[in-house]
């Protein structure tokens, strides 16, 4: 899950992580009081969306305005927060279609001497989390990776325990911080660890990380992802979730249990488990078609997932034909037809539909489906069926 | 011969008296009495508070030592939910399980982090998942909720991320008449008990395995090690195939461990390493059958 910036700032000061002041705005009023309640002659005026990229983004309705901007007084406070909130902001994560803006983050001027980076993730290779820092702040991460590995360090720590001391200052001392600036890193580094435990976070990435002329070291922007297994135990957390951010079908999708991602392409997939799904969507582009989604309806698939199942493809008014791939083991394929055939008549589909059945009881299955009446096309395997379908809306 | 599973497991089921544990209890114990007639294999559960009763005929203890005391198992099958499913492998562990698998989908990953750091402790027991189908050994035993009746003994063993993609694959082998010495299913999460290597070394070495297919899928980088593994170790024919060629970035699908971060973990590098290694590579999941009878025809 993820959450905005303002939140995580919200979270990391509450554990001790130092962040800037700030004030959330949601109207331009607000925006020019918090200018004033911050007392710094400059101030930073954030927009709050799930997405990076904000500085370099523009709003659609306000081609010039930059979706983060420096403010040197109450009026341009307010006036730049006036061409923000309620505008759709796009970025190049946002895609074309951007996001609305409806809160901003402002925040107070720092006197910033430089900008490095930290993070912490779950490193699978150590099974384990690690945080890992540059001296490179302000960059795309991927990108300093893959030309200046050598500028990117990594530490493994404790997923108990989380950073030690010494670990800390080795971190700090590789960065060539002093005074300070090196007793505050080691301060940093060590409760962004505890952070990202006590959180259950998959990501906490602070970029940039700033040191200030004083010494101090302050999360200048963060952004922070929670592990979705986990969150039954943060409700704290899941507060914070904003729906309007999420892509609609997909919130659909979870309360059915079912696993969706929706695509660009046009050919809906139904598919029960995850690595068939993902091979499923693979199987129809090698032959030529383009997936609408990812589906997984899971191992057990009864008549009212499958319905809902074939409802939210349908709701993408791209998918001009339908894909089922089902291979039953334990879940007997006549089960799967018996669900399948009281949802096609549930919807009404209207759209093509090829079906590839395997495994338990497929016998039965396949003469369930030809004496059905519908239109619907069987796939004898994988191949086969894939073909079939993207031929379907050739 | 086999891997991991033989005629000396004893299997008991933590979370017996869950509705998914006890279902496949008894459809591993009808697995075993159907190859294994007169045997006692799977020997009975555990569900804290519920000891000294019965379910279906399985004796349910209190704990797993409790068990492992009085019905000699060496092998848990793990159904307990999510939040305490991290406990329950540990507590196998202490009482001495040999092979735990854990089927459980969904532990937050920083438990799974905690397990893999007190498993060093224990070093005789293996972890095999979690959020995985189990394991089988045809004929022998079959210790998941995979079909056991797709599994036909044979020489072929089989490593794989993922569930009902495994049992594809085990029908297209079935097809070309292949069967498995051990099918394995490591897990779909980001931190597994048990990777692609140890299991390529357990094929290797083992004399009633003659060639192995891997498949796998997008994210991190395991799939890299086990071609590196394969190129420096492995002399059977291996075959492979990886899912999510045509997954964006960013996206998780389905898996917590697929997932696409900043351009590693593609399918696309997967593969490369994979043939650079040797391993005769499906492009299409229609083909997995195909490319591994291709790999041991190589070798002719």
């Amino acid at each position: 899950m993820k959450i905005h910036e303002f939140q995580a700032k919200e979270l990391l000061a509450k554990a001790g992580v130092a962040v800037p002041r700030g004030i959330v705005a949601k109207t331009p009023e607000e925006a020019q009081a918090a200018y004033g309640q911050l007392g710094t002659a400059v101030a930073v005026v954030k927009s709050q969306i799930h997405a990076g990229g904000r500085g370099k983004g523009r709003f659609k309705e306000q081609p010039e305005q930059p979706g983060v901007v420096l403010v040197k007084s109450a009026e341009d406070a307010a006036a730049n927060a006036s061409r923000m909130l309620g505008n759709t902001l796009v970025t190049i994560q946002t895609g074309e279609e951007g996001k609305k803006v409806q809160t901003l983050l402002v925040e107070q001027g720092l006197n910033i001497a430089r900008e490095i980076y930290a993070a912490c993730v779950v490193d699978r290779e150590v099974a384990g989390p690690v945080i890992i820092v540059s001296s490179e702040g302000g960059m795309d991460i991927e990108e300093v990776a893959a030309h200046h590995p050598e500028k990117i360090l990594t530490e493994a720590f404790d997923p108990v325990y989380g950073l030690e001391g010494y670990q800390a200052r080795k971190l700090a001392f590789a960065l060539g911080l002093e005074g300070n600036a090196l007793k505050n890193a080691e301060k940093f580094f060590r409760q962004l660890s505890k952070f990202f435990l006590d959180n259950d976070c998959s990501m906490a990435e602070i970029n940039p990380l700033v040191v200030t002329e004083e010494g101090e070291l302050l999360a200048l922007d963060a952004k922070v992802t929670f592990d979705d297994n986990a969150l039954f135990r943060h409700q704290n957390v899941l507060a914070y979730r904003d729906l309007a951010e999420e892509e609609p079908s997909e919130i659909e999708a979870q309360k059915w249990g079912l696993s969706y991602v929706k695509l660009d392409g046009n050919l809906g997939c139904l598919v029960n488990g995850a690595g068939l799904a993902m091979s499923t969507m693979d199987l129809i582009k090698l032959h030529g078609g383009e997936p609408a989604n990812f589906l997984d309806v899971g191992g057990g698939a009864n008549v009212d997932q499958v319905t809902e199942a074939f409802r939210i493809i349908l709701a993408d008014k791209n998918v001009k034909g339908i894909l089922v791939n089902i291979f039953g083991g334990i879940m007997k394929c006549d089960t799967i037809v018996t669900a399948l055939l009281t949802a096609y008549d549930k919807i009404g589909i209207q759209v093509p539909l090829v079906v590839r059945l395997e495994g338990t009881n497929v016998e039965l299955a396949r003469k369930m489906l030809a004496e059905s009446g519908k239109k619907i096309t069987t796939g004898l395997d994988l191949t086969d069926a894939a073909k079939k379908a993207v031929a379907s809306i050739a | 011969m086999s891997i991991l599973v033989d005629k000396n497991t004893k299997i008991i089921c933590q979370g017996i008296t869950g509705k998914a544990g006890l279902f496949h209890s008894q459809q591993c114990r009808a697995y075993a009495k159907e190859h294994r007639p007169g045997e006692n294999v799977f020997v009975g559960g555990v569900t804290p508070g519920k000891g000294g009763t019965t379910v279906d005929d399985f004796p349910v203890f209190n704990t797993v030592a409790e068990a492992c005391a009085k019905t000699g198992a060496n092998c848990s099958l793990i159904f307990v939910p999510p939040p305490f499913a991290a406990d329950s492998i540990l507590e196998a562990a202490d009482a001495g399980i040999e092979l735990i698998v854990c089927i459980t989908e969904g532990i937050p990953v920083l438990d799974m982090a905690r397990v893999k750091k007190a498993l060093a402790f224990y070093p005789k027991s293996r972890l095999i998942g979690p959020n995985c189908p189990g394991v089988i050994t045809p004929g022998v035993a079959k210790i998941g909720i995979m079909p056991g009746y797709i599994h036909k003994p044979g020489t072929v063993g089989l490593i794989s991320k993922s569930g009902t993609l495994t049992y594809e694959a085990t029908w297209q082998l079935g097809n070309l008449g292949l069967g498995q010495s051990t099918a394995v299913g490591i897990g779909g999460d980001p931190i597994i008990g048990t990777p692609y290597i140890e299991l390529l070394e357990m094929f290797q070495n083992d004399p009633g395995t003659e060639a192995i297919m891997m498949i796998g899928e997008i994210g991190g980088n395991a799939e890299i090690k086990a071609a590196e593994y394969i190129k420096a170790y492995v002399t059977k024919p291996v075959a492979a195939f990886i899912a999510g060629q045509t997954a964006p970035p960013g996206k998780r699908m389905g898996h917590a461990g697929a997932i696409i971060s900043g351009g590693a973990g593609t399918a696309e590098e997967k593969m490369a390493a994979l043939e650079a290694a040797g391993v005769v590579v499906a492009r299409s999941p229609g083909e997995m059958g195909v490319a591994l009878k291709k790999a041991i025809d190589n070798r002719k």
